[in-house]
């Protein structure tokens, strides 16, 4: 009981604050923030950006919405522990090739079946270059065996450059989020052409480079 | 009058006047409002009344600056500088390794340049940021070791930290100015850069709906027209004259200062509109409503104030 309210007070302060630090704003193309199950998925600069995407979201999806993040990182400690189990409602993926449990794609799964949507950063990894890196498998094996998932790009903008990769100081900067039009999977898509596609479909929001 | 009146009750008779002449663009608008036939495109009188709204939010603040003095003051040109480079570094594209950098321009420079105009050492803060800044920037981010771009990049946060924090910080440098005969005054000169500039702004966009039909240049602004300079310039050059009993100076020198802040106001103004085309982006940010950001409004206060400053110092100080 009091571990629950602990838990959704630490959820609102960490959205608020995010929101704070980054003066955060959020555009939508196509349809608003809607409830139905969706595979929110987004570039990925920094362990806070999916406290972003949620902070984004009304608290209702808020409250069905689950990151998928990686075990390696975010169980090497009880706070971080905690965090993530509790606060974060994560869909903890084993990123070890030699990985024993299960399938990660079959845990995603599950979890929409559950009546949660996810967010997921196909890149698989903080990304500290300027271009999107090629996208792991993952989102296209969810997307068959799901057929009717919708999968929301999201292009996170400059949070990157709040804090990159081991930075310790974080710059202000104003960050944006922009939600793309839904895409599902065909029937026949192959895998290369369904992630290019999802890719392309990201990449199309990225504000222009100079 | 300037012996006669305290300055706090002379600030306060300004605040009125200029929270009068809000009421009066509110009454304005919610009569052109009524007026306007049901079911009409209300887009322009939206963005007056959202415009309107906002100016009584920022006279507010600035009013209360002023009621708490000159540690008030500095602290809200210390708040839109911060914001402002917040927004101009925002929009503008650094890379990894200019991070150091961007650590240094926040929690420094920024800080660093009121604090020495709060202790009124103006030997080092007119040279802090174009001098120890301007070699000290490109050297923590050559220690990011990436020379992509480097000249580019360096050249960006640079002139980020020069017009945001550099230029904005000379409206709160008057209080530094020792003219004589007119001591514990010096904060009417901030509110006479202000009033004067701001509604240059505000007379450039009335000029501008009114009679604007020669665009000056649509490449880089396609709301600026020759009407509205001209228009707008003038009639708050007159204002900053009739303004001239706030100031040191008299009604011929206040309207040829007023001009001269005017000009370079409008021009800043511009330069700022380039930047944000060449960026891709209509407002800087989204701060104020009707105005976009925090950038937008003071523009032409970046580029006036230093000019302002300077003017002040050479021929009154």
């Amino acid at each position: 009981m009091i571990e629950r309210f602990l838990a959704g007070f630490t959820a609102r302060f960490l959205c608020n604050l995010a929101k704070l630090i980054t003066g955060m704003r959020s555009f939508w193309q196509g349809e608003g923030p809607v409830p139905r199950l969706r595979v929110y998925y987004a570039n990925h600069r920094s362990h806070v950006d999916f406290v972003l995407i949620w902070a984004a979201l009304p608290p209702a999806l808020r409250a069905q919405t689950r990151p998928v993040a990686g075990a390696d990182y975010w169980l090497t400690s009880g706070l971080k522990r905690w965090l993530i189990n509790k606060v974060l409602r994560a869909v903890l993926i084993d990123r070890r090739p030699e990985r024993q449990g299960p399938d990660p794609v079959r845990l995603m799964a599950e979890a929409i079946r559950a009546g949660d949507s996810l967010i997921v950063f196909p890149e698989g990894t903080r990304n500290t270059g300027d271009a999107l890196l090629p996208f792991k498998s993952g989102i296209y094996h969810l997307a068959q065996a799901l057929p009717w998932v919708e999968f929301v790009p999201v292009w996170i903008d400059n949070l990157g450059r709040v804090m990159p990769k081991g930075a310790v100081i974080p710059i202000p900067l104003l960050c944006s989020l922009r939600f793309g039009h839904p895409i599902t999977v065909a029937p026949d898509e192959a895998k290369d052409a369904f992630l290019a596609r999802a890719r392309g479909a990201l990449i199309a929001l990225a504000p222009p480079e100079a | 009058m300037n012996v006669a009146m305290s300055t706090e009750k002379l600030q306060m008779m300004v605040f009125a006047a200029v929270f009068g002449a809000l009421l009066l663009a509110s009454g304005i608008a919610a009569l052109l409002k009524l007026r306007l036939p049901v079911g009409a495109d209300t887009g322009t009188i939206d963005n007056l009344n959202a415009r309107t709204n906002a100016w009584w939010m920022m006279v507010a603040v600035l009013a209360l600056a002023f009621w708490i003095g000159d540690g008030g003051i500095i602290a809200l040109f210390a708040f839109i500088s911060f914001q402002a480079l917040r927004e101009f570094i925002s929009i503008t594209h650094t890379r990894r390794g200019d991070h150091r950098a961007l650590v240094w321009s926040f929690f420094f420079f920024l800080p660093a340049q009121y604090f020495l105009i709060g202790i009124d050492w103006y030997g080092m803060f007119s040279i802090l940021i174009p001098v120890y800044a301007f070699l000290l920037l490109p050297i923590s981010a050559t220690l990011g070791s990436d020379a992509e771009r480097f000249f580019e990049r360096a050249a960006k946060v640079q002139w980020g930290l020069m017009i945001c924090v550099y230029c904005i910080s000379h409206a709160a440098a008057l209080l530094t100015l020792d003219i004589p005969g007119f001591e514990g005054r010096n904060a009417q000169l901030i509110l006479f850069l202000v009033l004067t500039v701001q509604s240059s702004d505000v007379f450039q966009y009335v000029w501008g709906k009114l009679l604007g039909k020669h665009k000056l240049a649509p490449a880089i602004s396609p709301s600026k027209t020759v009407e509205g300079l001209v228009g707008g310039v003038l009639t708050a050059s007159a204002l900053g004259a009739a303004l001239y009993w706030m100031t040191p100076f008299n009604v011929w020198q206040a309207a040829l200062v007023s001009l001269a802040i005017n000009m370079v106001g409008f021009f800043g103004g511009f330069v700022l509109s380039a930047i944000k085309r060449d960026r891709g982006v209509k407002d800087w940010g989204t701060l104020i409503e009707g105005h976009g950001g925090m950038l937008d409004r003071v523009d032409s206060i970046s580029f006036s104030a230093p000019i302002f400053f300077h003017i002040v110092r050479y021929w009154w100080a």
